[in-house]
C-alpha cells in the first residue's frame, strides 16, 4: 500500500520563477515563500500532527516501555532487553504467533482466490450488476462483533447450525472451540465472510481499468477466456494485489476482535489458548496480568512480524506474471 | 532538510507503522469513561459498579427503594460483566490507577481483595465519613478484609459465600433417585458419594450430565480443602505462591480430573454464555451453589423463570466452605466521596443485605441482617421453597476465612483456564497439572 507513496519532484531541482507573482519584490519574498513552500505543508499539517501524537508517540513510548519491567499495580525497573529474551523463549508467545499465522493463512488465501473469482464474475454483464455488487460489500458494513456474535451462535458445541448439520449427515458433533483446527477454521469464516466482497470489489475497480484491446487482440488471437484471465487479468491487477495482500497481512497479523468474541471476550482465546493470536496475547499481558513492559514488547515483535510478513508478501506478489 | 523521496518512504515505513500499532492499540482501549456525577444543584447521582451473573449483587429492589425516597441522592446501578477476574478487576485496576472511570462505589470479590488492601491510594478513607462505627455490623474476618495495609477502613462487606448443592429435583427423580432435599443431603456426606451418585445419575439419564463442567466444584473443593490445609489457597500469608506446595490445590485438581474422566461433566466453564445456555436448555442436573450462585440460576440470563420450582437446595458434600463474597468500596477518584459512603453504608445495612436476601439469595455478612428473622426464617420459591435462611446462616456462623493473595485474582484466573481445559479436552490428563502449575507461576510473575 503506501510503499508506494510517489516522492514527488526532487528539491534539489531550482524552484521555478512564480507565475501569479512574478519575480517577487524583496517585501514580498517572506509572503511569497510562505505561500509557496509553507502553506502546503500547513495543510497536511493535521494529519500529520494527528499521526504524531497518535501513531510516533505511542510507537516511541512502547518501545521505551519494551525495556521495562513495568507492573501496573506495582513496581517499574529497567531490564533492557529482558522482556526480549523472555517473549523469545515464551511458549505461550510462539503459540500466539503459529496460531496468528496459522489463521492468517487458513483465512488469507481462500479469501483473495475467491475475491479475485468474484470479482470476475461481477466484471461480466450479468442482470442487476449494480444490485450485487453492492450487496458484496453489505458484510463490511456490519459490526465485527455482530458478526462473530452471530458466527459463535452458529458454531456452537451443543445448538449451534453447523454441528446440527453435520449431525444430520452422520457426523459427530465438533466442540469448535476446543480444537485447535476447527476454531482457526471457525474464526476465518468469520474474517472472509467479512473482508471477501471488500477485496472482490478493489479487484473489480481495478479489472475495469484494464483496455478491452487487449481482450480482443487476445480473442483474434485464439487466447480462451480462462487464458485471457491468467494472463491479462492477474498480471495486470499486480498493484492492486500488493495493496491487497498487504492490507490482508496486517489486518491478519493483528487479528483480535474475531478470536476474542469467540471465546465470549476473554482474551486467553480458548482454554488451551487454541485461538490466542499475538494482539490477544498483548492485551492478556498487559491489561489482564498487568505487564506492560512484557506487553509492550510483544507488541514490538509483532511490529517487527508484521514488516516482515508484508516484506515476503509484497516480494512473492511482485512475481505474479513473471515476466517483469 | 532530508532528501524527499527519502523523507517519503520514511513516512511511508512510518505509516504503515501507525497502521499496525493503530490496530493493536485499539485492541486494548474497550474502556467506556463513565461520569463521576452530575453537579451539585441537581440531586447527585451516585454510580455503583457490580459484577457477576444472573442478578449479579441483588441489588434491584434495595435501589428501587431508596430512589423512590430520596431526592439529594439517587443511585445508579452499572452491571458491568459478569466475569470477575476476566473482565471487571482488571478494568476496574485500570480505572483506580489512572484516576479516572470508575464508579463512586465499587463491588470487588474476595479475590481483588488482596490487591485493593496494598493500594490504600486508591480509596477514600470511609472512617472520615464516620463508618467506623460499623465494625460491630460484622464479623471480624470480614471488617478487617475491608482494611487497607495501612489500617483505614475502605470496603464495607456486602454477602458471604457459604456454601450448598444445588440441584435439579425433576432430573433426579427421572433417574430414579430421591427428590426431597434432605434425602438427597444424605446421599452424599463426602465427595466419593457424590460421584456415586453422579454415576448412578448418569447410568439413567443420558441427555442431561451431572454437573456443569469441572470449574464450579473445583473452587467448592478448593475452599474446603484450604480451611483444612492452614486457611491459604495459592499464596501463603507472605504472599509467596504455593500453587505447588498445598495439598488444597492438588485434591481439588485430582477431583476435577476424576469428574471429567468419568463422564460426568456438561464440559461448560461458568461464567460463559454456553454455561447460561446450558442451564436453559438443562444441560446439567447439579451445581456447586455459593449463596450468589442461587441469583445466577435464578436470573433471567441463567436458568430463568421458567425452571422456577425444579431446582432445590441441598447441603454439600465435604460439609460447608465459603466460596466468594464482597465488599463495597468507595475510590478516591469520585467527586462525591460523601455521598458515595452513605450510599454503601446503605447497601451494606441491615435492611439493603436482609432485602438482597430475599430478592436473590446472597447471603448477608451483616450479622444483624443475618439474625433477621426475615433471613432466618426465609424460603426461597424459586428452589422448592428450600429454608435457604437456615441452610446459608448456619454456615454463616461456622465460617472459617480463606487467605487471598494479592495477585490471587490473576493466578485463580489463569489455573481455571487449565480446570476447563482439562475438561474439554485440549489439554490431556496427563499434562493438566504440570500446566496448571506453570501457568500459574507465570501469572505470579
Amino acid at each position: 500500500m503506501s510503499l508506494h507513496v510517489d516522492s514527488g519532484p526532487s528539491t534539489r531541482a531550482p524552484v521555478p520563477p512564480s507565475r501569479r507573482h512574478g519575480r517577487p519584490g524583496t517585501g514580498r519574498t517572506f509572503l511569497s515563500w510562505l505561500d509557496l513552500k509553507a502553506a502546503p505543508y500547513l495543510l497536511i499539517s493535521p494529519y500529520y500532527l494527528l499521526f504524531l501524537l497518535f501513531g510516533i508517540f505511542p510507537l516511541g513510548f512502547t518501545l521505551w516501555y519494551s525495556l521495562y519491567d513495568y507492573d501496573l499495580a506495582g513496581t517499574v525497573k529497567w531490564t533492557g532487553l529482558g522482556n526480549y529474551t523472555a517473549l523469545l523463549a515464551d511458549s505461550a508467545f510462539w503459540n500466539a504467533v503459529v496460531n496468528t499465522l496459522g489463521m492468517f493463512v487458513i483465512a488469507t488465501v481462500p479469501q483473495i482466490l475467491l475475491a479475485l473469482l468474484l470479482a470476475n464474475a461481477l466484471n461480466k454483464r450479468i442482470r442487476g450488476r449494480l444490485f450485487v455488487r453492492l450487496g458484496v460489500l453489505l458484510p463490511l458494513v456490519t459490526s465485527v462483533v455482530a458478526v462473530a456474535v452471530v458466527f459463535t451462535q452458529l458454531y456452537g458445541r451443543d445448538w449451534g447450525l453447523f454441528n446440527w448439520i453435520l449431525g444430520s449427515v452422520g457426523v459427530d458433533p465438533i466442540d469448535w472451540k476446543a480444537e485447535r483446527l476447527p476454531s482457526w477454521l471457525a474464526i476465518s469464516t468469520m474474517i472472509d465472510w467479512r473482508w471477501t466482497g471488500y477485496n472482490a470489489i478493489i479487484f473489480l475497480a481495478a479489472m475495469q481499468t484494464i483496455p478491452k484491446d487487449l481482450y480482443e487482440a487476445a480473442a483474434i488471437d485464439g487466447a480462451s477466456r480462462r487464458r485471457q484471465f491468467w494472463q491479462i487479468t492477474i498480471p495486470m491487477l499486480r498493484p492492486t494485489m500488493i495493496f491487497v495482500v498487504l492490507n490482508s497481512t496486517i489486518g491478519g497479523l493483528t487479528l483480535f476482535a474475531e478470536p476474542t468474541t469467540f471465546y465470549g471476550g476473554n482474551v486467553h482465546g480458548g482454554s488451551n489458548s487454541q485461538f490466542q493470536t499475538v494482539s490477544m496475547f498483548i492485551v492478556e499481558q498487559g491489561f489482564r496480568e498487568f505487564d506492560y513492559g512484557y506487553a509492550a514488547g510483544a507488541a514490538w515483535l509483532l511490529f517487527i512480524m508484521i514488516l516482515i510478513g508484508s516484506l515476503i508478501n509484497f516480494l512473492l506478489i511482485r512475481r505474479i506474471g513473471g515476466k517483469k | 532538510m532530508i532528501d524527499r523521496s527519502r523523507r517519503g518512504r520514511m513516512l511511508a515505513a512510518a505509516a504503515a507503522t501507525a497502521l499496525a500499532l493503530g490496530v493493536t492499540a485499539a485492541c486494548g482501549s474497550d474502556s467506556e469513561p463513565t461520569s463521576g456525577g452530575s453537579s451539585a444543584a441537581a440531586p447527585v447521582t451516585v454510580k455503583v459498579q457490580t459484577f457477576g451473573g444472573g442478578k449479579n449483587f441483588g441489588y434491584k429492589e434495595a435501589i428501587d427503594k431508596w430512589n423512590a425516597s430520596h431526592t439529594d441522592i439517587k443511585i445508579q446501578e452499572e452491571h458491568l460483566t459478569d466475569q470477575f477476574e476476566q473482565v471487571y478487576w482488571p478494568q476496574m485496576i485500570q480505572w483506580l490507577q489512572s484516576g479516572s472511570g470508575a464508579g463512586d462505589v465499587v463491588g470487588i470479590d474476595e479475590g481483588g481483595m488482596g490487591l485493593a488492601k496494598a493500594h490504600p491510594e486508591w480509596w477514600a478513607d470511609l472512617g472520615e465519613y464516620g463508618l467506623s462505627n460499623r465494625q460491630g455490623d460484622f464479623a471480624p474476618w470480614k471488617w478487617d478484609g475491608g482494611l487497607t495495609a495501612d489500617g483505614k477502613l475502605f470496603g464495607l462487606g456486602t454477602d458471604l459465600g457459604g456454601m450448598s448443592l444445588c440441584y435439579r429435583r425433576d432430573l433426579f427423580e427421572k433417574a430414579g433417585l430421591p427428590g426431597d432435599r434432605d434425602e438427597v443431603s444424605k446421599l452424599w456426606p463426602t465427595w466419593d458419594d457424590f460421584i456415586k451418585v453422579g454415576q448412578k445419575f448418569q447410568d439413567k439419564v443420558k441427555d442431561t450430565k451431572f454437573v456443569d463442567g469441572t470449574n464450579t466444584l473445583y473452587n467448592v473443593v478448593l475452599v474446603q480443602e484450604a480451611v483444612k490445609n492452614g486457611g491459604v489457597s495459592y499464596f501463603d500469608k507472605s504472599n509467596t505462591l504455593i500453587v505447588d506446595k498445598n495439598p488444597a490445590i492438588k485434591s481439588a485438581y485430582d477431583f476435577a480430573v476424576k469428574i471429567s474422566q468419568d463422564g460426568l461433566t456438561a464440559k461448560l466453564r461458568n461464567f460463559t454464555p454456553e454455561w447460561n445456555t446450558g442451564m436453559k436448555k438443562s444441560q446439567f442436573a447439579t451445581l456447586g451453589c455459593p449463596s450468589w450462585m442461587l441469583g445466577a440460576v435464578s436470573g433471567d440470563d441463567g436458568a430463568g423463570p421458567e425452571f422456577s420450582g425444579k431446582w432445590d437446595v441441598a447441603a454439600v458434600p465435604g460439609g460447608g466452605g465459603n466460596w466468594g463474597g464482597s465488599w463495597l468500596a468507595v475510590p478516591k477518584q469520585s467527586k462525591h466521596p460523601k455521598e458515595a459512603a452513605a450510599v454503601a453504608d446503605y447497601l451494606t445495612g441491615k435492611e439493603a443485605e436482609v432485602s438482597v436476601f430475599t430478592y436473590s439469595g446472597n447471603m448477608p455478612s451483616n450479622t444483624q441482617a443475618q439474625q433477621d428473622p426475615a433471613v432466618q426464617g426465609a424460603k426461597n420459591e424459586y428452589f422448592n421453597n428450600a429454608p435457604v435462611g437456615d441452610i446459608f446462616a448456619k454456615s454463616a456462623s461456622t465460617l472459617q476465612p480463606v487467605f487471598l493473595g494479592v495477585k490471587h485474582a490473576q493466578v485463580k484466573n489463569a489455573v481455571e483456564s487449565v480446570i476447563s481445559a482439562l475438561d474439554d479436552g485440549s489439554v490431556p490428563y496427563d499434562q493438566a497439572w504440570q500446566k496448571l502449575v506453570d501457568d500459574a507461576v507465570k501469572a505470579a510473575g
